[in-house]
C-alpha cells in the first residue's frame, strides 16, 4: 500500500516538467537553442497571467513570445541579447528576477535592513546595564515611631 | 513612559492609513495593482509597415505616424472590451478633424473577414488599419492584451499608454486635456 502511494507520488512528480505549456510545433530542431530558449523563457514573466512564466503559460501572447524568444536565439541573439529584446518591449515587468538597480534596492535590501534593525535593537536591549532599584530613604523619625508601635503589637519587647 | 505606548499606537494608526488609502484608491479605479507599466513612453514608435486588412483601403506604417498627432487603438473583434469601447472611439473619430490628430487602429491577432463583418454593422472609427495577425508588431509595441490605447506625438514618439477599455472618465481626465496639450 506504502509502496504503491510512493511509486504514484514518484510519477507525478516526475511528470511536473511536462507541465510547461509549450506545443510540439513550437520546439527547434537544435536541442541546445532549444534548452537555451527553455532557460530564457522560464525567466520570462507571461503578461496575462501574471505570476506564471511564458514557459508555463497557455495564454497565446505567451505562445507568441516563446516564438519570439526561439526566434531571437536561431538568428544568432545570446542569452541575454534575447532577454534585451523583450526587456525593451515590456520593460523590466517581464523579469521574473528584477534587476538590482536604484529603484529597486528596497525590495532587494529593506528584508536586510530590516532585519539587521531589529537585531540592532534587541541588542542594545538586552545589553542595557540593569538598573539598580534606590535604596528606600531611611524612614523618618515619625514613621519609626508608628513602626515602633505596631511591631509592639504583636510581639513582646526583645530585650537588648 | 508615556512613550511606551504612544509609539507602537500612532505606528498602527500610520499601518491603518496606508491599507485604508491603498483600499480606497484601488476602488475608486486610480490604482490599478496588476497595471504593467509601459517600457515604451518617451521612446520613438517601433518601426513597421502593416497592410490595411482586406475591405479596408489605407494600412499602417511607422511613416503614417510622422507630422501628426496619432490615437493608435489596438483592438481585436473577437475582443469584448473592444467592443464596449467602440462608441466612444466612434465619438473620437468625430472629433479629429477639429482636434488635429488621426485615429487609427491595429487589428491584433484577428481575422479580415471578422473585423469586416463587425465594422460593417458597428461602423469604422479608423482612418487607418493595420492588420497584424501575428502580434509582429504588437510586440513591437508591448501589446500583452487588447484594447490598448497610445497617444503618438508628431514626432512619432509615445507620449501615452493606457491598458483596457476607454471609458468617458479616461477621456475626459487624460486623453482630451493630452490631445489639446499636444495639439499646440
Amino acid at each position: 500500500m506504502m509502496r504503491r502511494l510512493i511509486l504514484v507520488l514518484a510519477l507525478i512528480f516526475a511528470a511536473l516538467p511536462a507541465l510547461a505549456a509549450i506545443a510540439p510545433d513550437e520546439i527547434m530542431s537544435d536541442p541546445a537553442l532549444e534548452a537555451r530558449a527553455r532557460g530564457i523563457t522560464k525567466q520570462l514573466r507571461c503578461l496575462v497571467c501574471q505570476n506564471q512564466s511564458i514557459d508555463d503559460s497557455n495564454a497565446p501572447l505567451a505562445r507568441d513570445l516563446r516564438l519570439l524568444v526561439r526566434e531571437r536565439l536561431k538568428a544568432g541573439d545570446g542569452d541575454d541579447a534575447a532577454i534585451a529584446y523583450v526587456v525593451a518591449r515590456y520593460g523590466d515587468f517581464v523579469l521574473l528576477r528584477p534587476p538590482i538597480k536604484a529603484t529597486t534596492w528596497l525590495l532587494w535590501f529593506g528584508p536586510a535592513v530590516i532585519l539587521l534593525g531589529g537585531v540592532v535593537f534587541l541588542w542594545l536591549r538586552v545589553r542595557r546595564p540593569k538598573v539598580a532599584p534606590a535604596a528606600p530613604a531611611p524612614l523618618d523619625p515619625e514613621e519609626e515611631k508608628k513602626l515602633a508601635a505596631l511591631m509592639g503589637e504583636s510581639q513582646p519587647k526583645a530585650g537588648p | 513612559m508615556r512613550l511606551r505606548f504612544v509609539v507602537p499606537a500612532f505606528l498602527f494608526v500610520l499601518l491603518g492609513a496606508g491599507f485604508v488609502y491603498a483600499l480606497v484608491a484601488i476602488q475608486s479605479g486610480k490604482k490599478d495593482p496588476s497595471a504593467v507599466p509601459s517600457a515604451l513612453i518617451g521612446k520613438p514608435a517601433p518601426e513597421f509597415a502593416l497592410p490595411a486588412p482586406q475591405g479596408f483601403p489605407a494600412g499602417l506604417s511607422a511613416a503614417d505616424l510622422k507630422g501628426k498627432v496619432t490615437i493608435l487603438n489596438v483592438f481585436a473583434s473577437w475582443c469584448p472590451p473592444c467592443h464596449v469601447e467602440h462608441p466612444l472611439l466612434l465619438d473620437l473619430a468625430k472629433e479629429a478633424t477639429n482636434g488635429g490628430f488621426q485615429l487609427v487602429g491595429l487589428n491584433w491577432k484577428d481575422k479580415d473577414e471578422k473585423l469586416a463583418a463587425w465594422f460593417k454593422e458597428a461602423g469604422n472609427p479608423f482612418a487607418r488599419i493595420g492588420a497584424d495577425p501575428d502580434n509582429r508588431v504588437g510586440i513591437d509595441f508591448g501589446v500583452y492584451g487588447a484594447p490598448e490605447t497610445f497617444i503618438i506625438d508628431r514626432d512619432a514618439k509615445i507620449v501615452y499608454r493606457y491598458a483596457g477599455p476607454l471609458t468617458q472618465e479616461l477621456l475626459r481626465d487624460e486623453i482630451r486635456p493630452l490631445l489639446a496639450k499636444l495639439k499646440k
